[in-house]
């Protein structure tokens, strides 16, 4: 799906925990996550650093959607 | 001939998703589908032991969880390797992959996997490795075992190897020296005609497909734009008012989220049979992280956050059907000016 939301168009980033499913589906801009069940989230932290964590991926994401690539790229 | 042979905790008969955190262990003798792959190969071969890993702990530790299937391995003495089949699980199809490539590059024997050719690690690691055609599902189980059980037998007596039609594999992108009964001029010629006339022929050096999409400028003033959220984690409104399947997904929901300033256990959940849902149902930021996209647009650190969300889950989804979903999603985003989106993964 993010290839082909970029393909339409929109610049788009994949926040993902299995990278290399993504790198073969085609998505440019990767962002590894957590874990599959948590991908932004760890329950074993509390809720304030939980959603500290989860804060750094997004804002991770967005650096990525700044970021000027000429290929694939995992961040 | 000693054998061992690679599942993950569903075919080993762990247990669902709540064991797909499962480390790899190790069991005697054939378990679940092995039993069958036993019949199969006959009294000339022997599974000696299977071993199993949960399919969420290998793909999160591939390098670690790699290293330990194979110390395990080399530890019964096998003659040669099986793995899945994998149908068109993504996790245990790089898993399978994983384990045969590296089975055949550092022990030197044979491996034979099985996978539906959407499984993503048919694209990782069909080069390196032989993966035996199966169906999407486990109704392809019996023909799946009897095509890598026969090509493995096959490969461990040093026998040639057929052609993919033959033999059943994914090809590999090898090619080989044969006689043909008629010079290349002039089964060129013979191709040419029939393309003519409108007839089917076969061509002898098919071009590869790499379907890549040139990625697009960066976004210049994250502060001025608006930002959409996908996932493909099934994160739909409590209840599931769509009635979108737990997998092989044929529809995806667009949901209001202009009155949310974040998701709670009370108004959304996970539909996604894939993944154990405890933790996502508990706290849906965790999948779709609406709790820090709103602090973030609350900070003007992007201007707006789009009032919907989109989700389907992709689990066993057919890539044709994510492309359909995606383009209809794209065509909404870009009339309602949408210019960046994020996409979550379980």
């Amino acid at each position: 799906m993010a290839k082909e939301i970029e393909r339409a168009g929109i610049p788009t980033v994949h926040i993902c925990t299995v990278v290399p499913i993504s790198r073969t589906v085609g998505a440019n801009r990767i962002v590894p996550a957590i874990a599959i069940p948590y991908p932004l989230g760890n329950p074993a932290k509390s809720n304030k650093e939980e959603k500290l964590l989860r804060r750094a991926l997004v804002e991770k994401a967005l650096r990525a959607l700044e970021t000027k690539i000429e290929e694939q790229t995992v961040f | 001939m000693r054998i061992v042979h690679y599942l993950n905790q569903f075919f080993g008969q762990v247990g669902a998703e709540d064991k797909a955190g499962t480390e790899p262990l190790v069991k005697d003798g054939p378990v679940g589908p092995g039993v069958l792959f036993q019949e199969l190969l006959g009294p000339e071969a022997r599974i000696v032991a299977t071993i199993v890993c949960g399919d969420n702990y290998f793909v999160e530790h591939i390098d670690e969880a790699t290293e330990r299937v194979l110390a395990m391995i080399t530890d019964y003495g096998a003659d040669f390797v099986l793995a899945g089949p994998a149908f068109n699980a993504g996790r245990y199809g790089i898993a399978c992959g994983a384990i045969c490539a590296a089975v055949m590059n550092r022990l030197g024997i044979p491996a034979v996997t099985g996978m539906f050719p959407e499984n993503p690690g048919v694209e990782s690691f069909r080069k390196a490795i032989y993966i035996v055609e199966t169906k999407g599902t486990t109704a392809g189980m019996r023909d799946g075992a009897a095509k890598m059980s026969r090509l493995a037998l096959k490969l461990a007596k040093g026998e040639p190897i057929g052609s993919p039609e033959e033999e059943g594999y994914i090809p590999r992108g090898l090619r080989s020296n044969y006689f043909a009964p008629e010079t290349g001029a002039s089964r060129a010629v013979t191709m040419l005609l029939k393309k003519l006339k409108g007839e089917p022929f076969v061509t002898e050096y098919p071009m590869p497909v790499f379907d890549r999409v040139t990625p697009l400028p960066p976004v210049k003033k994250m502060s001025e734009i608006t930002l959409a959220l996908i996932t493909t984690g099934g994160i739909v409104p409590r209840g599931n008012p769509d009635r979108m399947e737990s997998s092989s997904a044929t529809r995806y929901g667009k949901y209001a989220i202009g009155a949310f300033q974040g998701l709670t256990a009370k108004s959304h959940e996970t539909v996604h049979g894939g993944y154990d849902p405890t933790y996502a149902n508990e706290d849906p930021n965790r999948v779709l992280p609406l709790d820090v996209l709103r602090d973030l647009e609350r900070e003007g650190v992007i201007n707006a956050l789009y009032p919907y969300y989109y989700a389907t889950v992709g689990n066993g989804t057919s890539v044709a059907r994510a492309v359909q979903f995606a383009r209809e999603i794209a065509k909404d985003l870009i009339s309602d000016g949408v210019q960046a989106v994020i996409i979550t993964s379980t």
